[in-house]
């Protein structure tokens, strides 16, 4: 028989008013299994953590019923003090009796009953409860960033400062990511590319990070300390070994009107390119999709006259599987396809542009060398109109605040005072939130010193009339309708999460909330987790985010990181499935339905009656199981099970509630 | 086990109230039924919890047991459909359990009386909502009885 404790807790009025902790401990004393129950104020105080302690060495228990809060709160702690009671501590389990009872029922008489069937439970369980050790894993000590913006360049830097070997993962053909297309900063002015490129060239010179631009994740298996991780190093067609970076292939590069992507349109790229003037590595490479010799075979031109030889039409793209124990994702945003609101005229009226269009532009090393033009006829404007929440806080959109439009379009209408002194800003806003260090101020200069008008109000039509712009609204505050007569707009567009979150969450097994931003694993305590052990998040992949906070997360995630990767070995809850290989006769369903690849076809020799029989079995990859149990439900022949979580422990708990209620119903 | 007693078919009791079992995934239902408590939304005190790691941990022997040894209604909840913390064990308990259900039919069981939700750890009101009407649902079918023919 087994000899359990039972220890009931007041905590303090919460529990102890409404359940009658007093007859539930009295009562629970005399249930089968249970050497001691007792109650008492504050069972994870001090003094209650040493009444346990005490009680557990008197009365020589081997297992503990805490009835108490619920245990997504305190089963550490109380893991913890049966651990220190030399009890094992997967032979403890907490019956909640606040979250799940004295909160939520008033009636004294029905809670203090639940109350006491959940500790019955609880005592079925644990006395069905094998005793557990945690299993050690072996930490791989490297960690992977996918995303070479700010936020990822911060972690990567971080996590290298601490001695540690950092893979750095861009898609595009340079790190930088939207913050290298900014021009000047809110609220201090300062130039973006001025404070960014140190940090970009910091992050290819550091003997730590290993960069890999133009490559995606393809693959990544395994879990918290040992992910494998495959990547995709798309063809740049360019031999970075070989190639100095010269120039004079773009520069010959026939094909010159392309779209830049990363202006956003404003500006033309050649075919093989590098992005902008800072890249980092400032190597070109070539765009398979607009390059003439791959549409037409003819060409070559940037062949001819590289001096290097460095042009290889040949490449195709590789891939490397590389062993990292971390994993700081940090895709970052995009904005909001503004051509989809149809009633922002974007596309349909060329003097109407995005806020990232307008950062290009007055970029003093962008397209028009920071001149601020309108795109229809290359005039400088006048009257530009800026329009708050272009698809965020909107019910047609997107429900959220997308954070920095306020601040920014505030700073463009600093920047457009500057540049073009008898220019005018008009800023369409809902609410101004300028919740930030220096924010408030930042925009009452916008609006105090530089002369911005701030009309409150949204925007009710725009149409172009003679050449202009005309926006319609009201101004909320004098209750009159508004009209002006505009030469450029710009849509403070929402932030939304990088083209390719959804499918890298799936990638990475981890979840996206309803925007389809990454869920951090708690919103206010754990903020940079994600619920997937060792994998972290870094800026605005996981919500909009200034660069202040993308930097802050950025190192908060590599201290995260860090913290997992100077460890030698961790610990994994030892939940995971066993196979019964007597049973098992090799159907795989397990490894069909398993989502994280733990069970794996083996074999089994035998011998049987003398006679040598190999079978094939099925096997747990305990470093891969994550412990949900689903193919211990789904094995049609009963052979898996589940440590903690077992079929014997799931029923005596069942068996705790229903015994109760058999007994009820034969004195009926 | 010895075999359950099996209760005839007396009028319940006026005050009968109806025994659910439930099982909570830890990660969504589990934490939702937590933030009931915590924001003190009052529900109906009839289902005793069963923390698994997931939906799909649910074993239709469990549902099956619950019935045959004195529950009236069994309730599974787990993530939302796209949020499992195990990427799709609750996909499978849903088509696990449209199955169960129809089996119940089959047999004679009220299928009503298993209920499969989607609860996650921000819908405390949801929980207590879910609670409350499978409840008011079970005191409208009343208590699960079963016979055997020829026993009296």
């Amino acid at each position: 028989m087994a000899r359990i404790g039972v220890f009931v807790c007041w905590c303090g009025a919460n529990i102890a008013s409404t359940v009658d902790v007093e007859s539930v401990a009295e009562a629970a004393s005399r249930l089968p299994g249970v050497a001691f129950a007792t109650d008492y104020k504050y069972m994870c105080s001090d003094p209650g953590q040493k009444a346990i302690l005490e009680a557990a060495q008197e009365h020589r228990l081997d297992g503990l019923v805490v009835a108490a809060c619920s245990p997504r709160m305190h089963e550490p702690t109380f893991r913890q003090v049966a651990a220190e009671a030399g009890i094992n501590p997967f032979r403890m389990q907490m019956a909640n009796i606040r979250e799940h009872c004295s909160w939520v029922h008033a009636d004294r008489e029905e809670a203090t009953a639940k109350a006491l069937d959940a500790i019955r439970m609880m005592v079925a369980r644990v006395a069905q409860s094998e005793p557990l050790e945690p299993i050690k894993v072996p930490v791989t000590r490297r960690a992977l960033v996918i995303g070479g913006g700010v936020a990822g360049i911060q972690a990567a830097l971080d996590v290298a400062d601490g001695g540690v070997e950092t893979i750095l993962v861009e898609r595009t053909p340079s790190i930088g990511g939207k913050m290298a297309g900014l021009d000047e900063t809110f609220p201090t002015l300062d130039c973006s590319q001025c404070i960014l490129t140190p940090k970009m060239v910091d992050a290819s010179r550091s003997e730590f990070i290993k960069l890999y631009t133009y490559c995606e994740v393809e693959k990544v298996d395994g879990s918290v300390g040992n992910f494998k991780v495959t990547l995709r190093k798309k063809a740049k067609y360019v031999n970075h070994e070989l190639c100095n970076g010269c120039g004079d292939c773009f520069h010959k590069c026939p094909y010159k009107k392309i779209p830049s992507e990363f202006d956003y349109g404003v500006g033309n790229r050649t075919a093989i390119y590098v992005p902008f003037p800072q890249a980092v590595p400032n190597k070109p490479v070539i765009d398979r999709e607009t390059c003439v010799f791959f549409k037409t075979g003819k060409c070559r031109a940037c062949e001819k006259v590289c001096l290097r030889n460095a042009i290889d039409f040949e490449q195709e793209d590789e891939f490397e599987e590389i062993d990292v124990g971390a994993i700081i994702v940090a895709t970052g945003y995009d904005i909001l396809e503004p051509a989809e609101m149809a009633e922002f005229r974007y596309g349909a009226i060329p003097d109407v542009i995005t806020g990232l269009q307008f950062e290009r532009m007055s970029s003093a090393s962008g397209p028009t060398e920071g001149k601020i033009v309108r795109p229809s006829d290359g005039e400088e404007p006048k009257v530009v109109v800026f329009v708050h929440c272009v698809g965020s806080r909107d019910e047609n959109y997107k429900e959220y605040c997308s954070k920095i439009c306020c601040m920014y379009n505030a700073k463009h209408a600093i920047i457009l005072k500057h540049r073009i002194h008898d220019a005018q800003a008009y800023l369409f806003y809902i609410d101004v939130r300028a919740g930030g260090k220096g924010y408030e101020e930042f925009w009452k200069r916008a609006c105090v010193e530089e002369g911005a008008e701030y009309l409150r109000g949204r925007v009710s039509r725009l149409y172009d009339e003679n050449g202009k712009v005309i926006v319609e609204g009201q101004d909320t505050l004098s209750g009159e309708q508004v009209e002006v007569v505009a030469d450029l707009v710009v849509l403070a567009t929402a932030m939304v999460p990088a083209k390719g979150t959804e499918e890298m969450a799936r990638i990475l097994g981890v979840s996206t909330d309803k925007d389809g931003f990454f869920n951090e694993a708690h919103p206010k305590l754990r903020p940079v987790d994600t619920a997937t052990g060792g994998i972290f998040l870094a800026g605005a992949c996981q919500a909009p985010k200034d660069i202040p906070e993308s930097v802050a997360q950025g190192s908060a995630a590599a201290a995260k990181a860090l913290g997992l990767l100077t460890k030698e070995e961790i610990t994994r809850e030892p939940t995971v499935a066993v196979v019964d290989p007597f049973i098992c006769t090799g159907c795989w369903n397990c490894v069909t339905v398993c989502p994280f690849g733990a069970p794996e076809k083996s074999e089994i020799t035998m011998t049987i009656d003398g006679r040598k029989v190999t079978r094939p079995v099925s096997e747990i990859n305990e470093g891969k199981c994550e412990g949900c149990g689903l193919c211990v439900a789904s094995c049609p022949g009963n052979c898996i099970d589940q440590r903690g979580f077992s079929d014997d422990q799931v029923y005596a708990e069942l068996g705790g509630y229903l015994e109760r209620l058999r007994a009820a119903l034969t004195h009926e | 086990m010895s075999d359950p007693p099996v209760p005839n078919e007396s009028t319940p009791a006026p005050a009968w109230e109806p025994n659910i079992v439930g099982f909570l995934c830890n990660w969504c239902s589990y934490a939702g039924a937590d933030l009931a408590g915590t924001s003190r939304i009052p529900y109906a005190c009839n289902v005793r919890i069963i923390r698994v790691p997931c939906s799909g941990r649910v074993d239709p022997l469990m549902i099956l047991r619950a019935f045959r040894e004195g529950a009236d209604g069994v309730l599974v909840s787990g993530c939302h459909p796209g949020d499992c913390h195990y990427i799709e064990g609750n996909y499978y308990a849903r088509r696990k359990f449209i199955a169960l259900k129809q089996l119940l039919d089959h047999v004679g069981v009220d299928p009503r009386r298993l209920r499969f939700s989607w609860v996650s750890a921000s819908e405390g009101r949801k929980w207590a909502e879910v609670v409350e009407t499978v409840t008011r649902e079970l005191l409208e079918i009343g208590p699960y009885r079963y016979d055997r023919d020829g026993d009296d």
